[in-house]
């Protein structure tokens, strides 16, 4: 009995969870192009993306830009974190709550400052700005799962290394970054989805011409979206699910059962 | 420690694979117009990119573009100064609103040859509305503000307003939500401009809306399109543009001009004040007024074209003729466009449709 509960449990958040991405992908091979009607089976979408040059430039700048922003974050954010335990208990917990507030805060807030910065400073808005403004939000979140990592550290292995004769960039290379890697690999994901996420910020600080995903899919709205989207969307979450299954496939899983 | 680095191996082939699908897919193209470019703004999927190419090359002027997706986002966006537009393509109160604020340039008409001679002198007379001598826009789409019914599901044509009233149909109708399109509706059935001001007809408009709630299935936006075509509701305000084609989807579905008349909307090409590349914007949009380029538009957009050149090349009689993409606007009395209506207007507005949403 109580199994059960915990079944349909289950079941209905998966199914609350996973339904909207699933009307989106029957949608997605609809030949009709209105959801009200179902025109038969047909890929006509999948052509039509693969042809549609806006949608892939949109596509390659999202990509591009969530690549580069999170690596560049990811270099700052480490390095911030290093330099941080290296401070006294206050100054590393004032520092801490200065890189948490960008987190906590509203979207439209960052957006909209960042927007009114660059204006102030008379930079000019395109593909650089973008970037610039998703570094600027990565970089708390790298921070946010490098810094327990680095609390986790033996100080004593960096000290062994040096003892022996390694000099500090190497000791640092040999020991420290190696316990560091999985903080950082982690850190890098999670910015790497949260600029590929992000519409608010990029809305605000974005060029002219330059349009990633979500900025392209929003303006769709006045004529309505095209089932293209539908089917780059599929896209994309069929890429991501292979990914995860992959990872959680692979043998050390096995190993710890 | 095994453990470790098999961990670490995994998230470097999902860094790769993330590479590669950027590298994989990577094919932005730029080539610098030989002379110089023009930064257009306009609204979304409301260009057939092809024309851009054609106007690029016809003319080695490179066109910077850039979307909005409404005319309260793009405001802002011009006004901030953030970046220096040449063209944009608003609606016609907002046009106004941008006229009174003094952002737009006046056109020169003998730069615009096309604009001159293919846009109808009836299109001209209709912008006069929100711009008195036709100083700073030129019509690009139009359309009209419409009942959209499904025959199965009525027993009587709907040909006014006033039928969205009958309890008949209750909770099998559609309005829009938006505040001028739903006051529009019932300053029209009161017999009043749209573009009041008065408190007395305002009043009396946000009563009529207030009356009208409980038979109302939704306010809605562009699921109105989906909704009548599914059959999920009998009757829906819509625009034009939407009707012929849904009703190819569903040829049930009737569109009608309401006899109290309606909201004739215009979306305008107009010149920036400060537009660096002023000559390049007039040639720009004099290329979008030229017939075969209008007419590719047409077809990509659906939305009326004021380009009665472009008109005469549509092949399909039945759209070539359409009472829908193409009413005879004299045959219709009441027909007006929406003007800006200052800050106060607006809040006023805003205020009182709060009162029905919240009823």
């Amino acid at each position: 009995m109580k199994n059960a509960a915990k079944k349909i449990y289950i079941a209905l958040i998966v199914l609350f969870l996973y339904a909207p991405i699933g009307t989106l992908m029957v949608l997605s091979f609809n030949a009709s192009k209105t959801r009200a009607k179902w025109g038969g089976f047909s890929i006509q979408w999948y052509i039509a993306l693969f042809e549609n040059e806006e949608i892939l430039r949109a596509l390659f700048n999202t990509l591009v830009i969530a690549l580069v922003s999170s690596l560049v974050a990811t270099v700052i954010g480490t390095i911030a974190c290093i330099a941080m335990t290296g401070m006294k208990r206050q100054a590393k917990s004032i520092l801490m709550g200065i890189t948490n507030i960008p987190m906590l805060n509203a979207d439209i807030v960052t957006g909209v400052s960042l927007m009114l910065l660059y204006i102030s400073l008379g930079i000019r808005f395109g593909m650089g700005t973008i970037l610039l403004s998703h570094i600027t939000f990565n970089i708390p979140y790298v921070i946010l799962s490098v810094m327990p990592r680095m609390k986790q550290l033996n100080p004593s292995t960096f000290e062994a290394a040096l003892d022996l004769g390694s000099s500090h960039l190497n000791a640092f290379f040999k020991v420290v970054f190696p316990d560091l890697l999985p903080g950082i690999l982690s850190g890098f994901l999670m910015a790497f989805t949260m600029s590929l996420d992000d519409f608010i910020i990029t809305h605000f600080t974005k060029g002219v011409g330059v349009d990633t995903l979500s900025t392209k899919i929003y303006t769709e709205i006045k004529k309505g979206i095209k089932p293209e989207m539908y089917a780059l969307s599929s896209l994309i979450f069929v890429t991501v699910l292979t990914l995860l299954v992959l990872i959680n496939l692979s043998p050390d899983k096995k190993e710890k059962k | 420690m095994r453990k470790e680095k098999r961990f670490h191996i995994k998230w470097i082939m999902v860094m790769l694979a993330l590479t590669a699908s950027v590298l994989l897919c990577g094919c932005a193209s730029s080539n610098k117009g030989v002379n110089g470019q023009v930064i257009v703004y306009n609204w979304g999927e409301y260009i057939d990119p092809e024309t851009i190419r054609m106007f690029e090359e016809e003319t080695g002027i490179e066109v910077i573009y850039d979307e909005f997706e409404t005319n309260e986002s793009m405001y802002p966006k011009v006004e901030s100064g953030a970046v220096a537009y040449d063209i944009a393509c608003p609606s016609d109160y907002m046009i106004s609103r941008m006229i009174e604020n003094g952002m737009l340039s006046e056109i020169n008409y003998d730069n615009m040859p096309n604009a001159k001679s293919n846009i109808g002198a009836q299109y001209y007379e209709q912008a006069r509305g929100f711009d008195p001598d036709n100083t700073y826009a030129i019509p690009y789409c139009w359309g009209t503000v419409g009942i959209l019914y499904n025959r199965t599901m009525v027993d009587e044509p709907i040909t006014r307003w006033e039928q969205l009233w009958d309890e008949k149909y209750a909770d099998d109708i559609l309005m829009q939500d938006s505040v001028r399109d739903a006051f529009m509706v019932a300053e029209k059935l009161n017999g009043d401009s749209m573009n009041t001001l008065d408190p007395d007809e305002l009043t009396a408009a946000k009563d009529l809306l207030i009356e009208q709630k409980p038979l109302v299935q939704a306010y809605v936006v562009d699921q109105v399109r989906d909704k009548m075509i599914g059959g999920e509701a009998a009757i829906g305000v819509i625009y034009s543009g939407e009707a012929i084609y849904t009703q190819k989807e569903n040829p049930d579905l009737v569109y009608v001009i309401p006899e109290e008349g309606t909201n004739v909307w215009i979306d305008a090409w107009v010149i920036l004040k400060n537009a660096p590349n002023k000559e390049n914007a007039e040639k720009f949009i004099d290329f979008m007024c030229r017939e075969d380029i209008a007419l590719m538009n047409f077809d990509y957009i659906t939305y009326s074209t004021p380009n009665v050149a472009a008109r005469e090349l549509i092949e399909d009689e039945s759209i070539k003729y359409s009472e829908i993409a193409f009413p005879d606007l004299s045959q219709y009395e009441n027909l007006e466009t929406y003007i800006y209506l200052g800050e106060d207007g607006d809040s006023l507005y805003n205020e009182l449709w709060k009162e029905v949403k919240a009823h």
